[in-house]
């Protein structure tokens, strides 16, 4: 082919336009990932809870964890607020009930299942990935143990095993993907409560279910669904009597999805390895320009001086 | 006839010349027993059982990490070795590719700290995660290419190969590899200019880490130019380390005669116009002063555009608000001015000694992002165990020592006389 300047324009025009005009639009929907369609999710209806901590028993038991000091009757923990460890995946704490006279709440606390998890997007072996079905799952034969998953979570969930020495995992509630969904059956922890706190379905549709409660008795609720929209939407959302910074849950992280969060500085990477070799090669050349010709100077001056 | 020499050049003389600096094994031992080596041998065996204890029982017998606080000072370690390796790109930009010529003295002593310090990065995390034998994962078994952290290693790795090329003159000459030295003087500029590049990406990722931790890092310290911060800040810290090194070594290797940096140079340098002093070296540190002072200041004024980005002001009235002021006003404008009344008095002495305030500084920074403001409102604090500081000292002390043996042997503070004006 004859390639002239005229062709090469035509050429290279037409095929940024078809760059532009000519791929599907979907590329453009793209950008907003609003979550697997069927994924699975838990409501949590915190006036429901009595803090019997069946669902830790349960839990403990699927998940094959180890037997903990304080057995789960032992209701002496409430004295105290716990997290998640490496050997309980859940945990019910009680709060005061800041209305007066009203009964103490109880939560239940796990992995919150994030639609857009922080812990993936921060995992630098892809350990972390959300199932289709909504768990968000972990491979331990990619984890390297770098702990920036437990940075990156914003509800402070996995934990680690600092006291196995030589194969220490990252552990963390699981929705019971591998053991019971996968299965066919629901989470222990949803199926062992006697008081049917939790309610397993479609997340769109226990959604749903949470506006209905909460328009069915907008005395017996606060109007806010926890886990809608925080930090992108979770696969756990909660109902409470009171506002949700009374039962220990933070408010204030925003509704951004926490993969944005370094997508901006990521983005930048290709740019500089892109433009940073030719600028700085710019810089060099001017550099050696310039103190060539400040070497022509001094030559000539020597020779002027050596003239005069 | 030079077949024969060679010949007769055995191994044994070989190894005195080298390895023991023309002495006997015996007269070396004996040379070596000295106050300071006494102390870092004690040091050694410390972060030896400390070693031990790591890797036989794990991490949470030798360290007080916990589920809250995943990062301990092994981290501040490595973010401290990162942003004071930046010697290597700072002094390497400033002469290969800004053509600042008379700071050539202080490049090879400037790589190896660079080299040394990722060197140690490296070891460092062998030390942190857990599971050490898994270090390559992220770069040849499953890449995270969504992660900040699969960056950094991937740069970290590119440029510790980057400052190991730039190293290897100095041990070509040593081993007599001409060859090699010749083929390694042609791709500097190349390496310069990968190595600026990997640089500008992993300095200021470091800072991106903490970029996905909005609610556990306080907002004084939490801001979107993060990045910005921890790469400017590493041009401080690298300044300030050379200049730092520079007083060191030459007071350790004074033996070593006439250093390199202390040759006259004709015609005066630009940066250095005016500044009249009695010999090179205190030229080249105050020049280096002036671009640590003038840093100091671009960095003092992009931390307040941190704290009005976020509107943050109130918060400068609380407990954290007040150690916020003390970093930026004691450990940044400070510094600042006292390299800029340094230059203004030509006094290297002041330079000097503001050198090593610096580098508190910039500690201080790191160990603030990554311990004191971060999980600023959790109940539980984190303090470091006496063997995490054992290991962080070690690592400090084979540093040290390191550099040592290297500056003892190769032409790092002086120029090889067979290779006087081969670049």
């Amino acid at each position: 082919m004859n390639i002239n300047r005229r062709n090469f324009l035509k050429v290279g025009l037409a095929g940024s336009a078809a760059l532009v005009i000519g791929g599907p639009t979907k590329s453009l929907a793209a950008e907003q990932f609003t979550g697997w369609p069927d994924r699975f999710g838990i409501l949590v209806d915190t006036t429901l809870c009595i803090g019997c901590r069946t669902c830790e028993a349960a839990c403990n038991e699927a998940n094959k964890l180890p037997t903990p000091k304080e057995p789960f009757d032992d209701y002496s923990v409430f004295e105290k607020k716990r997290r998640t460890d490496a050997g309980t995946y859940t945990v019910v704490n009680r709060f005061a009930n800041p209305k007066p006279g009203g009964e103490p709440i109880y939560v239940k606390k796990q992995c919150m299942h994030c639609d857009e998890p922080a812990c993936a997007s921060a995992c630098p072996v892809k350990a972390f990935r959300k199932t289709p079905e909504g768990a968000v799952v972990y491979k331990k034969n990619l984890c390297i143990g770098c702990r920036y998953c437990m940075i990156a979570c914003p509800f402070n969930i996995p934990a680690y095993e600092y006291f196995n020495a030589f194969t220490p995992l990252v552990r963390k509630c699981t929705m019971c993907f591998d053991i019971r969904i996968e299965k066919g059956k629901i989470p222990a922890c949803v199926e062992a409560c006697p008081m049917e706190v939790m309610t397993f379905g479609k997340r769109s549709e226990i959604i749903k279910l949470a506006r209905q409660k909460i328009m069915a008795h907008p005395d017996k609720y606060a109007d806010q669904i926890y886990g809608e929209n925080e930090v992108g939407g979770t696969g756990w959302i909660y109902l409470a009597e009171v506002p949700f910074e009374h039962i220990g849950f933070r408010t204030d992280l925003g509704i951004k999805p926490y993969p944005e969060l370094t997508k901006g500085s990521l983005g930048m990477v290709p740019i500089v390895i892109a433009l940073w070799p030719a600028l700085l090669m710019g810089l060099y050349t001017f550099s050696k320009r310039r103190s060539k010709s400040a070497e022509t100077e001094t030559m000539d001056s020597e020779e002027k001086e050596a003239k005069q | 006839m030079t077949e024969n020499r060679r010949t007769e050049y055995s191994l044994r003389q070989w190894i005195t010349d080298k390895i023991f600096l023309g002495m006997t094994i015996g007269e070396y031992i004996k040379r070596s027993i000295t106050p300071f080596n006494i102390v870092a041998g004690l040091i050694l065996i410390a972060g030896l059982y400390a070693s031990i204890i790591r890797f036989i029982k794990g991490l949470g017998p030798s360290t007080n990490l916990s589920d809250t606080y995943p990062w301990g000072l092994w981290i501040v370690d490595l973010l401290n070795y990162v942003a004071f390796g930046a010697t290597g790109y700072t002094i390497v930009t400033a002469v290969h590719l800004l053509g600042l010529k008379e700071y050539r003295p202080i490049v090879r002593p400037a790589i190896l700290i660079g080299f040394l310090g990722y060197l140690f990065v490296g070891i460092s995390l062998l030390y942190d995660i857990g599971r050490p034998l898994r270090l390559p994962y992220p770069l040849f078994v499953s890449q995270g290419t969504t992660s900040v952290m699969f960056e950094v290693a991937l740069c970290v790795f590119l440029y510790l190969t980057v400052l190991f090329l730039e190293f290897l003159p100095a041990p070509a000459e040593w081993l007599g590899l001409k060859k090699l030295r010749g083929w390694l003087a042609k791709i500097t500029l190349a390496l310069s200019v990968f190595g600026l590049t990997l640089s500008t990406l992993h300095q200021s990722s470091l800072g991106a880490y903490f970029l996905i931790a909005p609610g556990k890092l306080h907002p004084l310290w939490y801001s979107p130019y993060i990045p910005v911060f921890f790469f400017v800040s590493s041009v401080i810290a690298g300044l300030a380390m050379i200049i730092f090194v520079s007083m060191l070594s030459h007071r350790v290797f004074s033996s070593q005669g006439e250093h390199y940096d202390m040759a006259p140079t004709t015609p005066q340098p630009p940066l250095l116009r005016g500044i009249k002093r009695d010999n090179n070296f205190d030229k080249l540190t105050i020049g280096l002063g002036k671009a640590a002072s003038i840093t100091l200041l671009s960095y003092f004024c992009i931390k307040w555009l941190g704290v009005a980005h976020g509107n943050h002001w109130g918060l400068l009235k609380t407990p954290l608000g007040y150690w916020f002021l003390v970093e930026v006003l004691v450990f940044v404008l400070l510094p600042c001015f006292l390299y800029a009344w340094g230059v203004r008095q030509e006094n290297a002495t002041i330079v000097r000694f503001t050198s090593m305030f610096t580098i508190i500084g910039i500690m201080v920074n790191r160990i603030n992002v990554t311990l004191v403001a971060f999980n600023w409102n959790a109940e539980v604090r984190y303090f470091p165990s006496w063997m995490e500081f054992a290991v962080s000292f070690t690592f400090i002390t084979l540093i040290i020592l390191i550099f040592r043996w290297i500056a003892n042997r190769m032409a790092i503070l002086y120029e090889h006389p067979e290779y006087k004006d081969a670049h």
